[in-house]
């Protein structure tokens, strides 16, 4: 029933920290009940709650939560960008290249990766923003010329870095926090200011909600589409990087299903693949979950086939509660 | 129909409804938006489920639990919006679901030629070969019409289906109707035109606020009455207009051409008037104001606004110029259904209050309130999805948007179509105040009662051309329907 009751009255004050824990409520709860178990069952109450744990989940996390949180900028889009995975592989071998083969800077190659990462993401945004190609196809084509890429200029091996300063950023610490992680942070702060404090933000929503309504709104849809899957491809350089710089070698299969993973936490956040809706909150939750599991499962030394139907079922479950709250909530 | 009853958390969306539909009549349903009129519909389509009541066809009570039941009892309803397959042929859609043939092979060549015999019974001129999406949506309208009928429907239910075609495929399709009483099918019709219920239907029933107001013969009642009986109070004012005597020219438009949907169309408007822009669907009056706002494909032409040549190559140009634009479809081309009513009205406005990574929700939230009040649009709060308002507050919410952008020139496409007259009076009324503060208003609309109570001038186009200008002594239905129809 579409009517509306005959008030007028406003809410103005209305607390942040209220709406986002109401419109997270199913995942917050499972994520709680999550921890609490894996605190207090047997096989992992005294390896899960550590510091030491509590960061590692952090850093396996962190490069997912950088693919996701460009991720859900495009699916709010009403895209998908499938090539993230095969760009992560491309950047981290070129990267890792520019040192071994041709002896440079590793500051300078490590720019190389992510500009790599920036070159895929615009190419991306162009053709979505000029033509009617559907991003599926367009992103399906930059995954394979990406990941072919890699394997080519590698010959299918892994291209070796040996030094300290090039672990850096995978694998050092500042003031014993990882490294990654503090990247993570940072971009997550980033993309949360650029979706709700700007006007690009706004835009992203208008662009994935009605594209004909926001060409009558004066909105430059083309501009909006670059400027997130250019935004996406960098995300995904960095993360292609600091790979590399952890697994101390640039390596062709790197990343591989990595869109797939960054997809599940948008979607276990509570984004809606049919676009105009969504929010980062929400996919910080759905890393975090997936990240969790996946820690808690190996604690319990469980393999790693297992961990993967795990996840499905994960996924599926959270769909399925989304699912049901909206039947709720229209009828 | 007796007694019926529907409840949703919280709220009674019917109660205690009585309504009775007889063979071969046209029945009305009449009432504002969220009167009921859908709920009560859906109800008797199987698509919600009545806590109470019961629903007799022919006599015999029935269970309508479903939409297959619906179907078996040979109801039949057309929707608001259509639901046609785009690229399936006619015919495949008419028979989508039972479709003639052996196992799993459907016979096309059967089907086609079953469904053209159907389509040259009822006198439609549609080749049943055709792809739905080539067809124009008064032709898709038919179609769904010839479904109904080919499935043998004794009960028709038809939700709006004049609000999106021009007078003369009303006509047609009164004309089928009038064909398909005769072999005594019941067609229950919701509209809010009343001009239409006096041609068309023999009873109607009004509801109001899910309640059942009362029933009367078409014949032996008036729009007066039957209006008051909706509103439950006595409109006197419907159109609200003060006429005062225009200003300067604000905006004049030569030669405006766009490929062969625009052609060499000139006007003028005038500062505190309404220009009204009438016409046939398909005449090329929103593809006019949408070349004027930036929206063509192949623009040409020149633009003056207060005597200054303008260039308009994007809506932005347009609205720096101080023009705004409030599409046709509310849906398509205007709103953002998933957000809410803040986001919906602040969009065109959103460096007044967002700037260096900063949102200041106090301004947003005070500029969302200036005008949810001036338009006295209805919604429980700024965080209401816009999707859940009725027609008539979304509309609200659209202009408020674009009076957010404090336009000298606002164009009104087709301002009150799909909504109540409660909210149609409202917003003529604000029309009629915007005028006062020096704003012109540029008007389509193809409900010609409207153009004439509103507008200060009429341009009538036809075939992308403007093919007359009517000063307000002189606008008639007759004068408009000269011009119009070429």
């Amino acid at each position: 029933m579409s009517d509306t009751k005959k008030t007028g009255s406003v809410m103005t004050s209305n607390n942040k920290g209220m709406v986002f824990l109401r419109e997270n409520a199913g995942i917050l709860v499972a994520l709680v009940i999550l921890c609490v178990f894996l605190s207090v069952f047997p096989g992992t109450s005294e390896s899960f709650p550590t510091v030491r744990n509590v960061f590692n989940v952090l850093r396996q996390i962190s490069s997912n939560l950088l693919l996701a949180c460009g991720m859900t900028m495009v699916i709010i889009l009403g895209g998908i960008d499938l090539s993230v995975g095969s760009v992560i592989a491309l950047s981290g071998v070129l990267a890792a290249g520019c040192v071994s083969r041709y002896g440079m800077a590793i500051p300078a190659a490590m720019l190389v990766g992510v500009l790599i990462g920036i070159v895929f993401g615009a190419f991306n945004g162009a053709v979505v923003a000029k033509t009617t190609i559907p991003p599926f196809i367009v992103t399906l084509a930059t995954m394979n010329i990406a990941r072919g890429l890699a394997g080519v200029y590698t010959g299918g091996s892994p291209v070796r870095v040996v030094s300290k300063e090039w672990q850096f950023l995978g694998a050092g610490y500042i003031a014993n926090i990882p490294v990654p992680v503090i990247i993570m942070v940072v971009v997550f702060i980033i993309s949360i200011l650029i979706v709700n404090r700007t006007k690009m933000g706004r835009y992203i929503y208008a662009v994935g909600g009605n594209v004909q309504a926001a060409k009558f709104s004066g909105i430059k849809v083309e501009k909006v589409k670059f400027f997130v899957y250019t935004y996406t491809g960098l995300l995904a350089g960095l993360a292609g990087i600091i790979l590399a710089s952890r697994m101390y070698s640039g390596q062709p299969t790197a990343g591989e299903g990595a869109e797939m993973d960054a997809i599940a936490a948008v979607v276990v956040g509570g984004t809606s693949m049919a676009g105009g809706s969504g929010k980062l909150g929400g996919t910080l939750i759905g890393a975090l979950i997936i990240g969790i599991l996946n820690n808690g499962l190996n604690l319990m030394n469980v393999n790693s086939f297992w961990q993967t139907v795990v996840k499905g079922v994960v996924i599926l479950l959270a769909v399925f509660l989304d699912y049901i709250r909206n039947i709720k909530k229209n009828d | 129909m007796k007694h019926i009853s529907k409840k949703f958390p919280g709220v009674y969306a019917l109660k205690n409804i009585d309504f009775d539909l007889r063979a071969g009549e046209v029945h009305a349903l009449l009432g504002e938006n969220g009167a009921g009129k859908s709920t009560l519909i859906k109800v008797l389509g199987g698509i919600y489920h009545a806590e109470e009541g019961e629903i007799e066809i022919e006599g015999k009570p029935v269970q309508i639990n479903s939409v297959q039941d619906a179907e078996k009892n040979g109801i039949a309803i057309i929707h608001q919006e259509l639901v046609l397959v785009p690229y399936m042929n006619v015919a495949e859609n008419i028979y989508l679901g039972r479709e003639p043939g052996k196992g799993i092979v459907a016979d096309r060549a059967q089907m086609v030629k079953d469904a053209q015999k159907i389509l040259d019974e009822l006198g439609m001129d549609i080749d049943a070969k055709t792809l739905v999406k080539d067809l124009p949506i008064a032709k898709q309208q038919m179609v769904e019409i010839t479904k109904a009928v080919s499935e043998n429907s004794k009960i028709l239910v038809m939700d709006e289906p004049t609000s999106s075609i021009s007078d003369k495929e009303v006509e047609n399709l009164f004309g089928i109707m009038r064909d398909l009483t005769k072999k005594g099918v019941g067609i229950i019709y919701i509209s809010h035109k009343m001009s239409e219920l006096e041609e068309i239907c023999d009873r109607v029933t009004v509801m109001r606020d899910g309640e059942y107001v009362g029933t009367k013969v078409v014949k032996e009642t008036n729009k007066d009455e039957l209006i008051a009986m909706m509103v439950g109070r006595t409109l006197t004012n419907y159109y609200v207009r003060d006429y005062q005597e225009p200003g300067e020219e604000v905006l004049a438009v030569k030669h405006l051409t766009d490929g062969d949907r625009v052609k060499d169309v000139s006007f003028e408007v005038r500062k505190g008037e309404i220009v009204g822009f009438a016409g046939l669907v398909g005449a090329g009056r929103s593809e006019t104001m949408q070349a004027l706002f930036g929206l063509g494909r192949e623009t040409k032409g020149e633009v003056f606004i207060n005597g200054n040549k303008v260039e308009i190559k994007s809506p932005n140009d347009a609205i720096k110029h101080g023009i705004a634009l409030v599409p046709e479809s509310r849906k398509e081309q205007g709103l953002y259904l998933v957000q809410d009513v803040r986001y919906n009205t602040t969009i065109e406005v959103l460096k007044e209050f967002i700037g260096k990574l900063m949102v200041n929700e106090k301004k947003e939230a005070a500029i969302t309130q200036k005008y949810i009040d001036l338009m006295a649009t209805k919604t429980p709060s700024q965080h209401q999805v816009i999707g859940n308002l009725s027609g008539g507050n979304q509309q609200k919410v659209l202009i408020g948007r674009w009076l957010s952008t404090n336009p000298q020139i606002l164009i009104l496409d087709e301002p009150t179509r799909g909504i109540d007259v409660g909210a149609k009076s409202e917003i003529y009324s604000i029309m009629n105040d915007l005028l006062k503060t020096g704003v012109s208003i540029i008007m389509i609309s193809s409900e010609l009662p409207e153009i004439i109570n509103m507008s200060d001038r009429v341009y009538v186009m036809a075939d992308g051309r403007v093919t007359g200008c009517i000063e307000h002594e002189d606008v008639s239905q007759e004068t408009i329907m000269k011009l119009a129809a070429i």
